[in-house]
């Protein structure tokens, strides 16, 4: 039940996109489509999933002073397996996230979760956070990536609805990203957050 | 050169065209001076930050076939770097670490000091023009910093939608600037033809 708990508070009430606003750089820069949103969302996941475990089980073994350091050794290793797992096992993702994949390394959401929950917590718990979080996050950028692709080209996961002539070639460039990132904040805040 | 410099302060902009260091853009641009002191020590930063980690590159991985290293190594530069330039700024110049102090822990988290220190080794720029790029890129960090800064400052007197309060409103705002920026692309391949290299 507890774990659970975890698993939603991480999804809705600290929802790392539309709540935190966290990791915005790879939010805006990667959501040009669907499915590059989803790929990078789900390689976030991967990472903090990990981190999170490994940084729970090694807490107290790390001096307080050196900790931030110390999870940014254990993170930028994770980021340089994953990064050599998807070029070889998924070239086109390698090329369309490009830069994104070691920028993982800086992305606030992980150090953020590994700073506030898994060195807290035991790693069962640290688990269930990096999941949570992980989907929060790999569901914000799927959101921003269709919405985006959806305006932009009238297609959705590569899927035509009404031809690419109706779309507005402006949401797949940089403008449409802030644009479509801050009015999906708002739906969020107006029907899921009852603001 | 003079393309370098024009293609990362306009055209490619961090910020608003390559969406690197958004972090430090909607988290300090509240007022225009904090702004302005963030973007001069990511521009300091990332100049000392491109200098070594190209030398890393060269003499170091390279050399010894350590390529897949670079992630690691490179974040590790930057933040022993960050805390070098912390303690260095505090014992000399005593002013300037005063104005910038606050900023520079968390430049060590800020994307664009790692993203162009990747992108010049990728586009095989030597080192000079490595030091250009990176100090272009930062001046370019600075522009957009201190034009939404002052943007941000206008929006706080007037009266926004409740739903629309604080971030959204500077999302939309900086998608108007990032539209603006839009007005410079186009310019690059008009130079490259203005000096003869197409």
């Amino acid at each position: 039940m507890n774990n659970f708990k975890v698993l939603v508070n991480g999804i809705i009430k600290e929802n790392p996109t539309f709540v935190l606003l966290l990791g915005m750089c790879p939010t805006l820069g990667t959501t040009s489509s669907a499915i590059n949103g989803m790929s990078m969302g789900l390689a976030t996941m991967c990472v903090l999933i990990v981190s999170n475990f490994i940084i729970s089980l090694i807490k107290k073994l790390i001096p307080d002073a050196v900790r931030i350091p110390a999870y940014i050794v254990v993170i930028a290793s994770l980021v340089t397996v994953l990064q050599m797992v998807i070029k070889a096992y998924a070239p086109e993702i390698d090329k369309s996230l490009g830069l994104f994949i070691p920028l993982i390394v800086v992305n606030c959401i992980i150090l953020g979760r590994a700073e506030s929950f898994a060195a807290k917590n035991g790693p069962i718990a640290s688990i269930f956070d990096g999941i949570g979080i992980g989907l929060g996050f790999t569901l914000g950028l799927t959101a921003l990536g269709a919405a985006r692709e959806l305006l932009g080209t009238g297609a959705i996961f590569g899927i035509s609805l009404w031809g690419e002539q109706y779309g507005m070639l402006m949401f797949v460039l940089a403008p449409g990203a802030f644009l479509a990132l801050g009015y999906l904040i708002v739906l969020f805040n107006k029907y899921v957050k009852k603001a | 050169m003079i393309l370098i410099i024009i293609t990362a302060i306009f055209v490619n902009n961090v910020v608003l065209a390559q969406f690197l260091g958004i972090c430090p853009f909607l988290g300090v641009s509240k007022k225009v001076d904090t702004a302005s002191g963030m973007g001069m020590a990511v521009t300091a930063v990332l100049v000392v930050a491109t200098i070594v980690t190209y030398l890393i590159q060269v003499y170091v991985l390279d050399k010894f076939g350590l390529e897949y290293l670079q992630t690691i190594a490179f974040i590790l530069v930057i933040a022993a770097l960050v805390q070098m330039i912390e303690i260095i700024l505090k014992k000399t110049m005593p002013a300037l670490y005063q104005a910038l102090g606050v900023f520079l822990p968390l430049i060590t988290t800020n994307c664009c000091i790692l993203g162009v220190a990747i992108l010049v080794i990728q586009k095989d720029y030597d080192l000079l023009e490595g030091i250009i790029y990176a100090l272009s890129t930062g001046i370019g960090f600075l522009l957009a910093m201190v034009l939404f800064a002052g943007l941000r400052e206008q929006l706080d007197l007037v009266d926004v939608p409740k739903s629309f309060e604080g971030v959204p409103i500077a999302l939309v705002t900086a998608s108007l600037l990032a539209m603006a920026f839009m007005g410079f692309s186009g310019v690059d391949g008009g130079l490259k033809i203005l000096f003869g290299l197409q």
